[in-house]
């Protein structure tokens, strides 16, 4: 067999796809958070723990009360979801005149709480979430597990309906107007304060979702959200800030770059998105797809 | 005149006090458990470790009322400058005369070297690098559990010699996961196997399939985990998801906790073999300690690492004691090698010249959920190691 920078292509292709298992848990975070980011102007540090939460509330339904993993799909994401939007009400509604900052050390703080609270709960090793759909399909270059093609088309439909959402209905036009001039809205009739609201309930959602996705593939554990809160703000960065379609196309192809640095220099993986984000950020201060202001 | 007599009544008091505890610094014992309290490995020792040395001191005092004996806790982190800034006031500002637990082997080697040049003593319960009693050896750490050489000789020779023979492994890219892998190696080519290859994966890491993918494409018939705790979990689940055990590879968990087994659930984990020095399930002192521990832990059950910390610290006391003092740490120490130990969780053993704990290992295989008859019924005994070989 012919071999490609030492590699064997067979791998490398499943390499790739591999990578873009795991841009598609990035693209559904960072989306999440440039949803926040773009309509509430607030740096959401909570989103890990949001996603943690998703992780564990799957695995709450299932022991405690019995529901497997599709209808924790739809519920876990409302429940944690409705858990924001009161999170908004009582403490984020009151920092929006202040700097970004102060947003950031409070979400900040919540998700040290919240993961604390987990680690109380569950104990750092975690829990164990069984796999909704195992087995797979021999693909040639690589054995694909049926719940990880799953997770593929499920985020990118999430992703492609909340781009749409945004980008060409009515609603979307007016959260995008909102964000440019609240006042002029709120003189149109349309109640700002619960559409924000709203947004961050979503966004809040979104990263919950996720959540529930990961918990067959990965150990359930309080620093999930930790762990890789870090890489996803690294990808919203890269793809600038409040840019949805950035967020998303950098969350799959950052994700594919990683699953690259895993053959070549397995070492450097952990690293090699904030390379790209330094780079970028020197060469295109506001990131790939974002506009300066 | 009145405070005069008051002062006289002082330095009474105080020559009292040094008289009946005549060579303790600072008038008693300070224990200081060193550890990871909130991250991965918080669960196989952390608080449960503190808890640990505690009762060992209760314990210890039941027929020695009057000394004074205090056990402080403190969180590293599994950060190596967190683990030395805090061993450095301990032993300096906070009179501490003795670190134990030391889980993480980066942050147990940063203390072993912080013990040596202060003259006081580490025992180290949690890490793993056989660098401790190897290159890196002092004569004021004792490393009391289990090491990288006998989790690589239990689970390595018992594999290789079961057909075993072809390996590739799944390295944390640390002190330790470089040690376990190293020491593996080593018995596997001993014992006429081969090392197909290897990938160093970074520390934490969650997503493995691309690792896992790398052990698949090298056919090698053991894929090796050389890693712990939430790494070590993961891989294993990830593995199950790629289909590598149903394609014929099986995996061999270097340093596997009950805590892991746990958080994976016995349907996945099941036919697991490794290597470890204790379990709670193994006689009757075991079993009572256990139940003491989970009830003060939230039903969760003691590894050999709270087990370690335990034994450790008796073993402590009993040299502090027959040496009448505790000022010189390597004095303490060689007299912890003289002494042979006894304890109530490892029973009869000895401390090698090196600063090595030798007791029997033991070999275990994850039992089936079927055969689980209990909450923490975990394990089936394989084989014992004895203390000669371990």
């Amino acid at each position: 067999m012919f071999e490609l920078l030492g590699v064997p292509p067979q791998a490398l292709f499943g390499q790739l796809f591999l990578g873009l298992i795991n841009g598609a848990f990035y693209a559904l975070l960072s989306l999440g958070l440039a949803v926040i980011f773009g309509m509430l102007n607030v740096i959401n540090f909570a989103h890990g723990a949001q996603y943690m939460m998703g992780a564990f509330g799957a695995w709450v339904l299932l022991k405690y009360v019995g529901i497997p993993y599709w209808g924790a799909l739809v519920i876990v994401p409302v429940i944690v979801g409705a858990l924001g939007v009161v999170l908004e009400r009582l403490l984020l509604s009151r920092l929006y005149h202040l700097d970004h900052l102060y947003g950031l050390l409070l979400t900040f703080g919540l998700a040290i709480i919240f993961e604390g609270i987990a680690r109380y709960a569950f104990g750092a090793s975690g829990v164990s979430y069984e796999n909704p759909i195992p087995g797979g399909v021999n693909l040639g270059f690589m054995f694909l597990p049926w719940y990880r093609a799953w997770v593929i088309v499920f985020s990118l439909a999430v992703c492609l309906g909340t781009w749409l959402m945004i980008e060409k209905t009515k609603l979307g036009s007016y959260l995008r107007a909102a964000v440019e001039r609240p006042d002029l809205v709120q003189a149109m009739g349309i109640n700002v304060p619960l559409m924000i609201t709203l947004t961050y309930g979503f966004g809040v959602a979104l990263a919950a979702l996720a959540g529930v996705l990961a918990a067959p593939v990965y150990s359930v554990t309080p620093k999930i959200g930790a762990e890789i809160i870090i890489v996803v703000f690294a990808v919203v960065v890269i793809g600038g800030m409040g840019s949805i379609l950035g967020s998303v196309v950098t969350g799959f192809g950052l994700g594919m770059v990683e699953g690259l640095t895993k053959v070549f220099y397995p070492e450097a993986s952990n690293i090699v998105i904030f390379v790209i984000m330094a780079i970028v950020l020197i060469a295109r201060p506001a990131g790939l797809f974002g506009t300066a202001k | 005149m009145r405070l005069r007599s008051l002062m006289l009544g002082v330095a009474a008091a105080a020559l009292f006090g040094a008289s009946a505890q005549a060579q303790m610094t600072d008038g008693g014992i300070k224990i200081g458990v060193l550890t990871d309290m909130s991250g991965t490995y918080s669960d196989l020792s952390g608080g449960g470790s503190v808890w640990a040395a505690k009762r060992a001191v209760e314990d210890y005092l039941k027929d020695k009322p009057g000394l004074k004996i205090e056990v402080i806790g403190a969180d590293h982190q599994n950060k190596a400058d967190i683990s030395a800034n805090t061993a450095r006031q301990w032993y300096d500002v906070d009179k501490v005369d003795v670190i134990v637990d030391l889980v993480t082997s980066s942050t147990a080697l940063a203390v072993n070297q912080i013990a040596k040049e202060k003259n006081k003593v580490a025992l180290v319960s949690g890490a793993a690098s056989s660098a401790l009693t190897g290159k890196d050896c002092t004569a004021n750490t004792i490393h009391w559990t289990y090491d990288t050489w006998s989790l690589a000789n239990g689970t390595g020779n018992a594999i290789t010699k079961t057909g075993g023979d072809s390996w590739f492994f799944l390295t944390a890219d640390y002190a330790f996961g470089q040690a376990l892998e190293k020491d593996t190696a080593a018995v596997v080519e001993k014992n006429g196997g081969k090392i197909l290859g290897k990938v160093r994966h970074p520390f934490p890491a969650q997503d493995f399939s691309s690792f896992l993918l790398q052990a698949q494409a090298s056919k090698a018939k053991i894929i090796g985990l050389a890693n712990a705790g939430a790494d070590t979990t993961n891989a294993i689940k990830q593995a199950s998801e790629f289909g590598i055990v149903s394609g014929g590879q099986s995996l061999a968990g270097l340093l596997v906790f009950i805590t892991d087994v746990h958080a994976l659930g016995l349907k996945t984990a099941q036919g697991l073999i490794f290597t470890e020095a204790w379990y709670w399930d193994a006689n009757d002192n075991n079993r009572a300690f256990a139940k003491e521990y989970s009830a003060a832990n939230g039903g969760k059950f003691p590894t050999m690492v709270h087990a370690g910390v335990y034994s450790s610290v008796i073993h402590y006391l009993k040299s502090v004691e027959a040496l009448k003092g505790d000022a010189d740490g390597a004095a303490v120490v060689a007299k912890m090698k003289e002494l042979p130990t006894d304890d109530k969780l490892y029973g009869k053993g000895t401390v090698r010249a090196d600063g090595r704990k030798i007791h029997d290992m033991y070999l275990f295989e994850v039992k089936k959920p079927a055969e689980s008859k209990g909450p923490w019924d975990y394990y089936k005994t394989r084989a014992t190691i004895p203390a000669a070989e371990a």
